[in-house]
């Protein structure tokens, strides 16, 4: 056990962190309602709501864009977990010769700059006329979140051992019973941390959604980016609460919810074989 | 209910020289309880899973009631089986556990939940229905598991050491357990296990194995009274060995010429006896001996014998006045003396 002294040190080490990843948020949530801030003052000097004004303001498209940006986010989470669930299955399950080339080949995607590979299917996409499309978009996107999707699931199923499948066989279960009954309730921890692995990717994308989109897709991304390289802090810092609401919400319910029956912390985030 | 089992030359490799289980064959009777013995890695597990399904063996075949059941998937053979560790289904509560057989036949709840009640009472385990698996003890989650594989009355009940995981205290108590519910059912059980003295306790007949052969089928006495082998004899506990000749009715060896109850073919054999047989009185089969060493146990003394260069095990009641270097005569008798029939062998070990 911990002797005293580092229990009493050890909250003091926490907040630190806390106050770290905290504190820049901080001019954030103050400069959505500032009225009037200039520099030597340490608060704004007025207070105002044009930020969430903004926000909700006809002429500004963020309502269009968030809705956008869910769509394409919440789809791109279900088709990666579903991409992932059977290919981590596999990876987790069995032994197979190649295995590791496999493995190498679904990280491939997160290893090389995605700016690189995009460049050759923008290209590919013009051809298939899905450039500027939402749904080239949402494509385009699952090559950054499969490999982690993938990659979570494998480890999910690398602890498995299979006998308790094996023992809902000997009861009468039929393999796709036992996957439903059994494994999947078991493994349910891990594909919500694939999910919202996956979604959080997709909802913070910009350079993906910018070379496919080509403009004509507008995502929450791309309007915070131009609203960030304009001169208006103020609505830049409404947008940037409004993106980090889904993070903060996700994260959450992760703590929330996410409680492993074992000890080894959040699923997914064990030994990768 | 309870079914026939049959195990014709049923042969396992996982490999191509790796045998797992070669040439098994033996019939198990209608409610019987056989017990698969035999050192890790002698194949018992591979072959109880090869009953449940869960395996299918590279040659031999496999009949319940007198049809094969090779191409049976495990959830459609009617064998229940019990594994090592509970393997409870973590995220279910101990009703839908032991309820799960029941769902994945169809049971209707209505019917279902007086069934599952009443396995529970079997292993006295009611009033844990609404348990979670997590918030049981390892004896009381083997008692659950043992419950889910009865409730669906299986016309065969596999068990792979389901007494292993489990404190020596609880050890008996589930023992007991296992035997008074097979014998209520009447359900024909195969039974792994390494430990001799759990096969002999709970079967009617044990099915010995080694290196994935079968060397002995028979009732528990008969390893203790007419083993097969100086393996089988060796696996059951001390016993002696003494090496002879066989001709007109008795055997000639080292202590003179022994006379045995039961008509040995002549020639070169091995004779055994327990230590416990051995007695020490005048009479037929006796011969002049010296003790060598005593130990005491406690319920008993055991001693080293030496009779004319022959060192034999025997042992004598806890209050025994005999001493190292006792002059005494001593007796095999007829009726306990045994021929192996695997030849002469060397000095008992």
């Amino acid at each position: 056990m911990a002797s005293p002294y580092k229990k009493r040190r050890a909250p003091v080490g926490l907040a630190l962190v806390a106050a770290l990843v905290a504190l820049p948020l901080v001019p954030i949530l103050l400069w959505t309602f500032a009225g009037e801030w200039r520099f030597p003052d340490l608060l704004p000097k007025e207070w105002s709501l044009r930020g969430i004004q903004h926000l909700t303001a006809p002429g500004s498209r963020v309502a269009e864009a968030v809705f956008t940006s869910l769509g394409i986010a919440v789809a791109v989470t279900v088709a990666a977990v579903a991409v992932g669930l059977p290919a981590g299955m596999a990876l987790g399950t069995y032994r197979f010769r190649l295995k590791g080339l496999v493995i190498f080949l679904i990280l491939l995607p997160i290893l090389v700059p995605p700016l690189a590979s995009t460049m050759g299917i923008h290209l590919t996409f013009i051809r298939l006329g899905l450039a500027d499309t939402a749904f080239g978009v949402f494509l385009v996107h699952l090559v950054p979140t499969v490999p982690y999707a993938a990659i979570i699931l494998t480890s999910v199923f690398a602890d498995r051992t299979g006998e308790l499948e094996e023992a809902a066989r000997t009861l009468g279960a039929s393999p796709l019973r036992a996957f439903v009954y059994v494994t999947l309730p078991e493994v349910a921890p891990g594909i919500a941390v694939a999910a919202l692995f996956s979604f959080l990717v997709s909802w913070s994308q910009y350079i993906l959604t910018l070379l496919i989109g080509g403009g004509s897709v507008v995502t929450l991304p791309m309007l915070l980016f131009s609203a960030a390289s304009g001169s208006d802090p103020v609505i830049t810092s409404s947008l940037a609460v409004v993106f980090a609401l889904p993070a903060v919400v996700v994260l959450l319910i992760a703590l929330r919810y996410l409680k492993p029956s074992g000890d080894q912390g959040l699923p997914g985030l064990g030994k990768v074989s | 209910m309870s079914a026939r089992l049959e195990l014709e030359g049923v042969s396992h490799r996982y490999s191509r020289d790796e045998w797992a289980l070669s040439e098994l064959s033996l019939a198990v009777e209608p409610g019987e309880l056989v017990a698969f013995l035999g050192p890790s890695g002698c194949g018992k597990t591979t072959a109880l899973k090869i009953l449940s399904g869960l395996l299918t063996p590279t040659g031999g075949d496999v009949r319940v009631d007198g049809r094969s059941v090779l191409g049976v998937p495990p959830e459609r053979r009617e064998a229940a089986m019990v594994f090592q560790k509970p393997l409870l289904f973590p995220h279910m509560s101990v009703e839908a556990n032991v309820g799960f057989g029941l769902k994945m036949r169809g049971v209707p709840r209505g019917e279902s939940g007086g069934k599952v009640e009443t396995a529970l009472r079997r292993v006295r385990m009611d009033g844990y229905a609404d348990r979670k698996p997590g918030e049981l003890s390892g004896g009381q989650q083997q008692r659950v598991a043992l419950a889910r594989a009865l409730v669906t009355e299986p016309g065969l009940l596999l068990l792979d050491e389901p007494l292993s995981s489990l404190d020596a205290n609880l050890r008996e108590g589930m023992r007991e357990l296992v035997k008074e519910v097979q014998e209520s059912g009447g359900y024909t059980t195969v039974f792994v296990t390494h430990d001799q003295e759990e096969a002999v306790v709970l079967a009617d007949r044990i099915a010995l194995l080694f290196d994935g052969r079968l060397r002995m089928y028979d009732r528990p006495q008969a390893f203790y009274e007419r083993p097969a082998s100086r393996e089988v004899a060796e696996f059951f506990g001390t016993a002696n060995f003494l090496p002879g000749r066989a001709r007109n009715g008795t055997v000639e060896t080292r202590l003179g010429d022994l006379r045995l109850s039961t008509p040995t073919p002549p020639g070169e054999v091995t004779l055994t006896i327990r230590p416990e047989a051995v007695r020490f009185e005048e009479g037929e089969n006796s011969f002049a001996a010296r003790i060598t060493s005593t130990t005491y146990l406690g319920t008993q003394v055991t001693c080293g014998l030496d009779a004319a260069g022959v060192q034999l095990k025997a042992s004598l009641p806890p209050h025994t006045q005999l001493r190292e270097g006792d002059r005494v005569t001593a007796r095999l008798p007829a009726e306990s003396l045994w021929a192996l029939e695997d030849g002469p062998e060397g000095q008992p070990g």
